[in-house]
């Protein structure tokens, strides 16, 4: 595989046809094998339905990826291998001169994978919002939302509770949804800025004072979920986090039962059920 | 190769100085308070005032809580070592007036063996407009809301420390630690005076209102 040297020069010995019939044979192969193996291992994992798109999402993202990574880890190797010098002589290699069809193939190549992502990610986005918070009117609501459940998120300096409109307004401090079933967060604030991160559910919203940010999540099965803020927000950031629930049907019934009982003496002093939560604060403080 | 070595030194002696700047401000310089336990069963006596005092803290004027060591005086620190499964038998003494909450749901006790006594009376529920601060570890599920002093009471206290001949409350309540763990607590009423919502200063400061459980 030695090239000879030709008047300082080296020689173009079929290294283009040999660079692309290797990066084609191992895209071939390593594409379907991410897809299969590799995309389903990434996160949030498959606790909601949200969640599941994201990983399908992830995991076209990677498949997609992987011929250009294919293409740079050949190209490195290619180029370690069969350019290596093995005289002390320096040699130039050879000269390099403009290309129309490489340019077109590079522009059209990466146009087309741009371009797909685009309307891939918008196409995903159109379907249910991703779980993502999209404000206080949704554009993207997923199949049935005119009955989804209604949850509301309040976060403050530094926990999150989380109140329950359809079940006299009660407010708890642990968040615990029923399996199968459509639901609908408003998260808010009472005083900085905060993020509702409910890792397994696929969920991430910010919750903003005086805001009401929705997102959408169709639960699955019964499961447990980390809840964190994501959202620099003092001292006790990085201790700003739960452990949520998703129960079946009749548990849940039981549990919000249990808590609008151990809780009613205080619903008379919350505030009106709005999806913006601004209680009348005593801030003699501020 | 020398100049480059004492940029390198200054820029670590900068860091390590930023470095004490900031954890010394995050932890207030408050050390650690190990009661002594019973057997499983441990008691802590506080108090909660409006003004730490000179004698005490460099922020005289911040308010905070204090802890009661074996010797029967008190000292600024709210970092705390508990042992794990055990009772902890609290008593505040409350000096400070209200403030009031954010949130009404906190002035609802949680998580706590028995119910919280308020001068030896049991509290169901303090209104929001009541709380002059709350004593809360949110990973155990303790929330306890602390009654005020009432605004028009006489011989309130000025600087901590503060004498129980002082106008004050005293609330008792008992939790459990669980498990082994590094749990924080905090006050979650605006109360300090002066910063912007109240959430300022001695609320992001460990060793006023804020605090760990060294749960071991």
């Amino acid at each position: 595989m030695t090239t000879a040297p030709r008047d300082g020069v080296i020689a173009n010995d079929g290294h283009g046809r040999r660079f692309v019939i290797a990066f084609i044979v191992l895209s071939v192969i390593a594409t379907p094998l991410v897809a299969i193996f590799v995309g389903p291992l990434f996160p949030p994992g498959n606790g909601s339905a949200q969640a599941h798109e994201q990983v399908f999402d992830n995991t076209w993202l990677v498949a997609i990826m992987t011929p250009p990574a294919v293409f740079v880890v050949v190209f490195l190797l290619y180029a370690l291998v069969s350019f290596r010098s093995r005289s002390a002589a320096v040699v130039d290699g050879p000269p390099i001169r403009g290309d129309a069809r490489i340019q077109a193939v590079w522009m059209a190549a990466t146009g087309i994978i741009v371009l797909f992502l685009a309307g891939f990610g918008s196409y995903e986005l159109v379907q249910s919002g991703s779980g993502g918070g999209q404000g206080p009117n949704p554009a993207f609501t997923p199949a049935g939302a005119s009955k989804a459940m209604d949850v509301q998120v309040i976060a403050q300096q530094w926990e999150f509770t989380y109140r329950y409109p359809s079940y006299g307004g009660v407010e708890v401090p642990h968040l615990v949804l029923p399996a199968n079933t459509l639901i609908r967060l408003h998260v808010t604030s009472l005083d900085a800025i905060h993020s509702f991160w409910a890792y397994q559910l696929g969920v991430k919203a910010d919750a903003n004072p005086g805001v009401d940010n929705v997102a959408y999540v169709q639960t699955k099965g019964p499961m447990t979920f980390d809840i964190h803020c994501a959202e620099l927000c003092g001292l006790w950031h990085g201790y700003m986090f739960d452990t949520g629930q998703v129960v079946d049907a009749s548990r849940f019934a039981s549990w919000i039962k249990q808590q609008r009982t151990y809780f009613g003496p205080v619903v008379k002093y919350l505030p009106k059920y709005s999806t913006i939560y601004l209680p009348d604060p005593q801030r003699r403080a501020g | 190769m020398a100049k480059a070595a004492g940029v390198v030194a200054a820029i670590a002696a900068a860091g390590v100085l930023i470095g004490f700047y900031i954890s010394g401000y995050l932890v207030g310089n408050t050390k650690v308070f190990r009661p002594t336990a019973q057997g499983r069963s441990v008691h802590l006596t506080i108090e909660t005032v409006a003004a730490v005092g000179p004698q005490l803290a460099p922020h005289p004027d911040w308010v905070s809580y204090l802890v009661r060591d074996t010797s029967g005086h008190w000292r600024r620190t709210t970092i705390w070592t508990l042992p794990a499964h055990a009772l902890v038998h609290v008593t505040i003494y409350n000096f400070d007036s209200a403030s009031g909450l954010r949130n009404p749901l906190l002035g609802r006790p949680t998580g706590l063996v028995g119910s919280e006594l308020v001068d030896g009376k049991p509290l169901t529920v303090l209104p929001p407009d009541q709380p002059s601060h709350t004593f809360a570890v949110p990973e155990l599920g303790v929330l306890v809301p602390i009654a005020p002093v009432a605004d028009d009471a006489k011989n309130t206290c000025g600087y901590a420390p503060c004498p129980l001949s002082n106008a004050h409350r005293t609330i008792t309540f008992t939790f459990r630690t669980g498990k082994p763990g590094h749990y924080r607590w905090q006050c979650f009423v605006p109360c300090a005076a002066g910063f912007l919502y109240g959430f300022g200063g001695p609320m992001q400061t460990v060793g006023y209102m804020d605090g760990f459980l060294n749960v071991v």
